[in-house]
């Protein structure tokens, strides 16, 4: 019978996971040890800056920990979505901080990069061809969203990691990846049955978050066989039930069901969960089938403006009770204001946005609680403009507008809001938005990736030759 | 009684950039198909509260975890700059406040 044996390190790589968890993840003999390492979860910022927004410090802990693993146990390492988003620029902050551990330690090893940034000839090439196809609730797709992209990434499967592995890698460093990817490629390798395969993948790729109650990121473990998988946590303290297995099939998915990946759709309809002891769960009944032609998702971000916020507190319950018409006139004065003083700015190279928390900053118009009146509101001014320098100087007035707008009630000069930081106004610099949901056809699973393969020695490395590697049984 | 005061945990999260996701949990099968019977997790609640149409809505029964899914498409893309939550995971509360018919033996 084909098995595989997983062990995914922790759910986000750089959030840590306790050392001994791992020595006890690998006394179960894993076949290799997987952790996924970026997401579009916190926003745009990390693929469009290239940054993550992880520590190099937290991300270095961790390497420092599983890479000696891995390579003293002789099964890869494989990293997916590096850099908090995968993006090549994210690939690089990683693979620089890979490599200076691996000088640290004194390790060697081949080193695969796969790079998942997207060419846009090509894709424009691929839109003309009609091989690119929106999801749901796609924005608009067309060549000027590809050409104002400030990057574009595709969500890679398991087979650029499969081909990297068959090249020798003992450690593969991945831009984008699906989650799955990361933890199916060694077994797929293996040739363990895929519809187990991509649902243990699933789980595994969030850590120990399908434990019961984990306290702070941590190890888990899967072994896979033909019908099915048994699912563990390494470390003695916590323990996977089957309603926390079945309940993780929920966490950020749009379906507890179907789950579509490059070379098909993952099926969890049938899926059964069974404790097979206090703390070890077996899940079978899971398929997976090749549903249409492969294809790969695209993610991409574009430039939004530069932002400064001002935030303030009101207490005033007088200007609480007529807080909208105070806004009104915050509002038109400021506009008056920024207009005297920038006569060649027009209004589309800059807006004001006041967030009202205490009564519908978190929901907006969504909120549809309408008739409270807190005693206090938490203000957030967000002015967001064509150039940092506008942003930051129309805050500016803004703030003095707010702060001394004058309203019918009170008779005599102003202070209407209680600045908690001085005159500082917090500049957040350029924000993004991402600005497309659809898949591209390639002509094979390869074709949209490129990797680099280089040995890791203690003098630095060198260009591997992509001869197959002897490994061991 | 209140959906708090009867589900084992609510959450909302994104799905991706574009879409958002509520998980609504129960600790056992009684809970859970007490609440379902009374039919008031549906699309039209979901509809009414985002300002969508009932056919944008996607509801799940997901028996294996005692609990409903409803996925909806996210007002605006995760981190934009009009979004005021970037996971999402701050747009159940009104969820949890609905009211349940149910007694409150249940």
């Amino acid at each position: 019978m084909v098995t595989a044996r997983l062990l995914s390190a922790t759910g986000m790589l750089g959030t840590g996971f306790p050392e001994d968890s791992l020595r006890h993840g690998l006394d179960m003999s894993p076949d290799m040890i997987g952790c996924d390492a970026g997401s579009t979860d916190s926003g745009p910022a990390d693929l469009a800056t290239g940054l993550c927004r992880y520590p190099a410090d937290s991300y270095r802990r961790d390497l420092r920990l599983l890479l000696p693993a891995a390579l003293s146990h002789g099964v890869p390492l494989i990293i997916g979505s590096a850099g908090g988003a995968g993006g090549d620029a994210n690939v690089a902050w990683a693979r620089a901080i890979l490599e200076d551990v691996a000088q640290e330690l004194g390790l060697r090893f081949r080193l695969a990069v796969i790079q998942s940034g997207q060419d846009k000839t090509w894709l424009k090439k691929r839109l003309a061809d009609g091989k690119v196809h929106p999801l749901a609730n796609s924005p608009a797709f067309d060549d000027a969203v590809i050409d104002r992209s400030v990057t574009i990434v595709g969500m890679m499967g398991a087979e650029p990691i499969i081909a990297a592995l068959d090249a020798g890698a003992d450690v593969v460093l991945a831009g984008r990846a699906t989650d799955t990817s990361i933890f199916s490629a060694v077994p797929l390798m293996r040739g363990v049955a895929p519809g187990p395969t991509w649902h243990a993948a699933k789980i595994l790729e969030c850590g120990a978050a399908a434990a019961e109650n984990r306290p702070a990121p941590d190890c888990i473990f899967a072994e896979i066989d033909e019908t099915g998988f048994n699912v563990s946590t390494p470390n003695p303290m916590l323990r996977c039930t089957p309603i926390s297995v079945a309940a993780h099939s929920l966490y950020e998915n749009a379906s507890p069901f179907q789950f579509t990946e490059p070379s098909g759709v993952l099926d969890t309809t049938k899926s059964t969960y069974l404790a097979v002891s206090d703390r070890v769960v077996r899940v079978e009944g899971s398929t997976f089938s090749a549903v249409g032609p492969y294809t790969v998702k695209l993610e991409g971000v574009q430039f939004a403006g530069y932002q400064t916020i001002v935030v303030a507190g009101i207490r005033d319950p007088v200007l609480i009770e007529g807080l909208d018409s105070f806004l009104d006139l915050c509002r038109q004065s400021i506009a008056t204001r920024v207009v005297r003083t920038y006569s060649e700015v027009s209004a589309d190279d800059w807006s004001i946005n006041f967030r009202i928390y205490g009564r519908d900053g978190t929901m907006g118009r969504y909120e549809p609680v309408r008739d409270a009146v807190p005693h206090e509101i938490g203000l957030a001014i967000e002015i967001t403009a064509n150039e940092q320098k506008l942003a930051n100087n129309i805050a500016s007035i803004a703030r003095h507008q707010t702060l001394h707008q004058g309203f019918p009630h009170w008779k005599g000069f102003l202070s209407n809001i209680a600045l908690p930081y001085g005159s500082s106004n917090l500049i957040r610099g350029a924000v993004y938005e991402f600005n497309m949901n659809v898949v591209v056809e390639p002509d094979e699973p390869l074709q949209m990736f490129r990797t680099e393969l280089v040995d890791i020695t203690s003098t630095g490395s060198a260009t591997a030759s992509s001869r197959k590697a002897v490994k061991s049984a | 009684m209140r959906l708090r005061d009867i589900a084992s945990l609510v959450r909302s999260k994104n799905a991706g950039p574009f879409e958002l996701t509520f998980d609504i949990l129960f600790a056992d099968a009684d809970r859970y198909e007490a609440v379902k019977r009374t039919g008031v997790i549906d699309a039209e609640y979901f509809a009414t509260l985002f300002q969508l149409r009932p056919a944008d809505v996607s509801i799940f029964e997901y028996d294996p975890a005692y609990a409903f899914k409803i996925t909806i498409p996210r007002p605006v893309s995760s981190g934009s700059p009009g979004d005021g939550d970037v996971y999402g995971c701050q747009q159940f509360g009104p969820l949890a406040d609905l009211d349940i018919p149910l007694e409150e033996a249940t």
